[in-house]
């Protein structure tokens, strides 16, 4: 039975890529945009683009005020308590490594910093060469067979000697729900910061990071239909003030002179240079659809076809899906086929997938893989997306074997 | 410059084929003609970063050539490593030097498999041979 999108004709690229006879399936990489962010992109620069938080003059004004209220709506969006937690930076990798270069002076040799098997390289090199240049010990987490983070081995490995946590929300390869809430109870527990590399997860589940209870939370725009160069850090205050200034520049000083300056506190004094206005506009926009649409309707929607996709799979002949996906994506191989043959077929035939490591490479090494594909939804894509898959991947397949 | 003989034949193919599928087809069987790489040969050397499959190329310094051998576990990329070795197999240096490999590809109306995006990694392969061979 036919699932259509109701919000397909919302993203004016769907129907583009449809002309040119291209299935886009690879959401978790990036996302199309709304019509309401390329409007807002199109009026910002179109009535006068200019500085924030330092001209004084009108448009410098109207940009700051449009800028703070983007700050204020993410705040509101993930209930994160005040604008002032919500740090603007220029992607999750940003965020991540902001984090990673501001908390270092809060380690000390033989310190711990736990991560888990299943880190995208974003959430994994920032704390792994933190622990190298600072003499720690990275110490993995491992994952259960079905890509969910193994809680008790978790709990005996989290300890006193544990500084920070740092775990992804929804995995980019496996598509499993991390078990957060003991996890970071346990963390806080045991006195360690915790970060969250929500950038999936933010797109699948509104947060409420007040109940959540982690210290920092990691997302990018351009996977949540927003505008890319734009990240989000959120951080508890008490924690936020932990984290040490890491990039000098304009708009996040105080006070300079030639041999000393003073900085502004967080979120300003962590947003060093010109920040990206327009992209923050944009996200702004964005939420304000997102916020106008049914949630429930979104994720029954999303629930059905990840249902279909995954159903799909795993009625076909030698296809085995990695761990057992829960939301928004599902990454598999076929026995006996080179994932890289696979990607040319579906490229060949207009299916926009993502194979390979998928920036997991431990990961996939501890799976025993060397690629995979990945097929991944948005709230846009509609049951015949699925089919068109299908249909390229039983034809693929047919010529390959 | 003429082109090699293995190479105009593969172009004859190549231009007759219709659909991806055929194209898909014919890759299979030129990467079944390539010369089978021996375990010694499968070093971290002679492995071509930059692709997300595992890619080797063996450049071998010959009297007035080089002599190239490639392998990959993916079998399209095997075709496409054949049809790059027909081309440029047996060349002088200086016959080397002067082939427009992007324009072999496009010949061959495979001009997107170059693409720096594309992980198959053949970009990649270009620029390893041309470094090797400089
Ligand atoms: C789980 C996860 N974390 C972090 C990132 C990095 O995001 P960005 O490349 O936007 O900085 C990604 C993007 O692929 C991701 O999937």
């Amino acid at each position: 039975m036919f699932q259509p999108s109701p919000w397909r004709d919302d993203f004016p690229a769907i129907a583009a890529l449809h002309r040119q006879q291209q299935t886009y399936l690879d959401s978790a990489a990036t996302s199309q945009k709304p019509q309401a962010l390329l409007d807002a992109l199109a009026h910002y620069y179109g009535h006068g683009a200019a500085n924030v938080h330092r001209a004084q003059h009108v448009p410098g004004a109207l940009a700051t005020q449009a800028f703070e209220n983007c700050r204020a709506k993410l705040a509101a969006w993930l209930n994160a308590g005040s604008a002032e937690q919500i740090v603007f930076t220029h992607g999750a990798t940003s965020a991540l490594n902001l984090l990673a270069y501001g908390l270092e002076h809060g380690f000390e040799a033989g310190d711990e910093i736990a991560v888990s098997a299943l880190e995208h390289h974003a959430n994994l090199l920032p704390w792994q060469q933190l622990a190298r240049r600072r003499g720690l010990r990275l110490v993995i987490l491992p994952i259960d067979e079905q890509g969910q983070l193994d809680l008790d081995a978790a709990m005996q490995l989290i300890g006193p000697r544990t500084r920070l946590l740092a775990v992804s929300q929804l995995s980019n390869v496996l598509g499993t729900w991390q078990p957060l809430g003991p996890l970071l109870a346990h963390a806080r527990a045991q006195g360690a910061l915790s970060v969250v590399d929500g950038a999936q997860g933010v797109v699948h589940a509104r947060p409420d990071l007040q109940q959540l209870g982690c210290d920092f939370y990691v997302m990018s725009s351009h996977k949540l239909y927003g505008p890319d160069g734009v990240g989000v850090l959120y951080g508890r205050s008490q924690a936020l003030a932990h984290v040490r200034h890491w990039q000098f520049g304009g708009e996040m000083v105080h006070l300079a002179e030639y041999q000393q300056a003073s900085f502004r506190p967080a979120p300003l004094g962590l947003e060093a240079g010109t920040p990206p206005i327009a992209g923050v506009i944009g996200l702004g926009a964005t939420l304000d659809y997102l916020a106008s649409l049914d949630a429930k309707a979104v994720a029954s929607h999303e629930a059905r076809l990840h249902a279909l996709l995954l159903g799909g799979l795993q009625e076909r002949q030698g296809i085995r899906v990695l761990g057992a996906p829960q939301t928004a994506l599902v990454s598999f191989v076929v026995e006996g086929v080179h994932n890289a043959d696979i990607a040319h077929v579906l490229t060949e035939q207009g299916i926009a997938v993502r194979a390979g490591h998928h920036c997991a490479m431990p990961l996939l090494q501890h799976l025993g893989l060397d690629g995979a594909i990945r097929v991944s939804l948005g709230l846009y894509n509609d049951s015949d997306d699925l089919q068109r898959f299908f249909d390229a991947l039983d034809q693929g397949l047919e010529l390959l074997r | 410059m003429s082109l090699p003989l293995e190479a105009a034949e593969a172009l004859l193919r190549f231009a007759e084929a219709q659909g991806w599928e055929q194209r898909a087809r014919l890759l299979m069987q030129m990467g079944d003609t390539l010369e089978p790489l021996s375990e010694a040969e499968k070093v971290e050397a002679n492995r071509v970063h930059g692709c997300e499959s595992v890619v080797w190329l063996v450049t071998e310094p010959r009297a007035k050539h080089w002599h190239f051998k490639a392998g990959s576990e993916a079998r399209l990329l095997r075709g496409l490593l054949a049809l790059l070795l027909v081309r440029v197999q047996g060349l002088t240096h200086e016959e080397l030097a002067q082939v427009d490999l992007r324009a072999w590809f496009t010949e061959l109306g495979l001009e997107r498999q170059l693409s720096p995006s594309r992980s198959n990694g053949l970009h990649a392969v270009l620029q390893r041979m041309s470094q090797a061979t400089a």
